[in-house]
């Protein structure tokens, strides 16, 4: 029989560790896939983050590092200097690398490192219960914004695509989304793209992506996805913020 | 090559890429700013890699990317570098991550001072980070030791798999002393092939993952049972010392590093005025030496632990001697040099009777 549909070989028979209706497993599928198809996953190596994708090294069918909190570009720039034709991403999320992480990911964007950074934004500290992120928007509820982010006591949410795009070293940034089939499709081809960049040579790739949080959000997972294009996308404008690639695919 | 003339911390930057270190990560710190200098120069000229990293903090999770990715790489700081590091640190021994760290320590707490001090004995000896691990800690006293320890420490790191610390003071990684390269003493290891380590999958079977996350409490607890038989069989191979007139000696002087050089001399003038005076010099800090004082406990009327801190090390001559003699201690803190004078009172105490 015709085989017509397989899981893509870029993810570990390993079941994921995330909530239902949590588009984490969208995105991680998506990166497998990227990786499988450009054919680079017998030399590549991730980073896993601290936060819900904590687990990351076991789902991703390459080499894995699994980093300290905020560290994964650190981690990521120290592979990449020793095996400088090897395929080298992190896996982050917002807390991970808008907060404890933002010195090491302006630095590793502004030293222009070869590798590739998937961001999942989901506006909050998923795997700690639900706190505020840098990335949580102002008036949204958390576990540690109970009466809705402030802007006089929390300042107000980053935009870390836009920020680290203004940074010579970058090669690729994009913003992308996947509350539905044409934004997983276009997020698809973006992670490509920076993976290409990272493979032409090109410096630093960056690939955010809004993301669900049903859990901490108390939101059913349908509810999730149309509050990430209500609310997250107006505040977080989707759309290619650097491109220096050869020819974008 | 005939000896040539070299600043500590150029001595050890330059043992290192003999050492076969071609990936060195770091961030500026007096007084350790002539390894950042000579690896920025040397690296390219032998195809090696020196970054500078935007903080200590991220200087050690490259350490530890690349230490995971097989390389033998280095970093090196000072104090609030060190103290810095202590989580990449944490990580790096949990996930079982070879490297070598260099300490040029300097006066402290806080931001303290920039003159050498040994006010880090705890944190490298007791671990500074998080969670049950040891580090092996190596105190060399002259720039040819510093030499020796660095080639030596890159193959410990990479036999027990890892990090493994030089623990040297800001004298002596300013001061100038002939050093030979070519007769750097070396241990004969059969050191193991890096198969763990994260070069991407090519025909491998398996996924190599460098981790220090175990969810499952059984399961971590196994690890730390596996990263302590580690430790014990460190505890077996790996202590270093120097015993000098020993045999007959009253009183012995416990020192390290630096301050060791300064009692060999106070001992010289000791047994000059005829005081029989000896010297025990720890040079792995951890695993710290316990059988020089098993083999004196019975002989001596005491010990004086020196140390250009408040009193680090002396707490483990404690534990090494079981207290059945005096241990005396007298240091200074914040890079001031403990007096040759009140060292040689102080002995004069001891062997006088003083408890």
């Amino acid at each position: 029989m015709a085989v017509v549909f397989e899981k893509t070989k870029g993810l570990t028979d390993v079941p994921f560790s995330y909530c239902p209706g949590c588009t984490h497993g969208i995105i991680h599928r998506l990166v497998a896939e990227a990786m499988e198809e450009l054919g680079v996953l017998d030399k590549a190596i991730g980073v896993a983050s601290v936060g819900c994708s904590v687990f990351a090294y076991e789902f991703f069918n390459c080499d894995m590092q699994q980093a300290a909190h905020g560290r994964a570009p650190a981690v990521a720039t120290g592979i990449k200097r020793v095996h400088p034709d090897k395929v080298v991403f992190t896996y982050q999320g917002d807390g991970d690398l808008a907060a404890i992480g933002t010195a090491e990911i302006v630095h590793a964007a502004a030293r222009g490192e070869n590798i590739t950074v998937i961001f999942v934004n989901n506006a909050n500290y998923g795997m700690t219960g639900g706190q505020m992120a840098p990335t949580t928007l102002i008036g949204q509820e958390t576990l540690t914004t109970p009466y809705g982010r402030k802007a006089e006591v929390n300042g107000y949410p980053i935009r870390m695509s836009e920020m680290l795009s203004t940074l010579e070293g970058v090669a690729y940034i994009e913003r992308t989304a996947v509350y539905d089939v044409k934004h997983v499709i276009q997020a698809k081809k973006a992670i490509k793209n920076a993976f290409l960049a990272q493979i032409q040579k090109k410096g630093f790739s960056m690939i955010e992506v809004l993301s669900t949080c049903p859990t901490n959000w108390g939101m059913t997972p349908v509810e999730a996805l149309k509050w990430v294009k209500d609310q997250m996308e107006p505040y977080y404008p989707l759309g290619v913020y650097k491109n220096t690639l050869e020819e974008v695919k | 090559m005939a000896k040539v003339l070299m600043k500590g911390n150029e001595a050890l930057a330059e043992a290192a890429i003999q050492a076969g270190c071609r990936h060195y990560f770091g961030y500026p710190i007096t007084p350790q700013n002539e390894v950042t200098a000579y690896m920025a120069k040397r690296m390219p000229e032998v195809g090696g890699v020196f970054l500078q990293a935007e903080s200590e903090v991220s200087a050690i999770n490259m350490v530890y990317g690349a230490g995971g990715a097989g390389a033998r790489v280095m970093t090196s700081t000072s104090s609030p570098g060190l103290s810095l590091m202590q989580e990449g640190i944490s990580y790096l021994a949990g996930a079982q991550v070879p490297c070598v760290i260099v300490n040029i320590m300097r006066g402290g707490p806080g931001l303290g001072d920039i003159q050498g001090a040994q006010g880090d004995y705890f944190q490298s000896t007791k671990g500074g980070g998080h969670g049950d691990y040891k580090l092996i800690v190596l105190a060399p006293s002259t720039i040819q030791e510093m030499a020796d320890l660095v080639q030596e420490a890159f193959d410990i790191a990479d036999e027990y798999r890892n990090p493994v610390v030089i623990l040297g003071d800001g004298m002596l990684g300013q001061m100038m002393e002939p050093v030979d390269f070519e007769n750097v003493k070396k241990t004969k290891r059969n050191l193991p092939e890096k198969t763990w380590a994260t070069t991407g999958r090519g025909n491998r079977e398996h996924r190599n993952v460098i981790n220090s996350l175990y969810i499952d409490p059984p399961v971590l607890e196994k690890h730390n049972y596996v990263l302590f038989e580690k430790y014990k069989r460190a505890e077996q191979n790996e202590v270093r010392y120097e015993m000098v007139n020993c045999d007959d000696a009253e009183v012995i002087l416990v020192a390290y590093g630096t301050m060791a050089r300064v009692a060999k001399n106070v001992m010289n003038i000791a047994r000059r005025e005829g005081h029989k005076v000896g010297l025990i010099r720890p040079i792995s800090l951890w695993p710290f030496p316990k059988e020089p004082f098993k083999k004196t406990v019975d002989q001596v009327k005491g010990y004086l632990v020196v140390e250009m801190s408040m009193g680090q090390m002396v707490e483990d001559v404690q534990l090494a001697t079981e207290c059945k003699k005096p241990v005396h201690f007298y240091g200074r803190p914040a890079g001031m040099i403990p007096e040759p004078s009140v060292m040689l009172e102080k002995i004069k105490q001891i062997a006088g009777g003083a408890r």
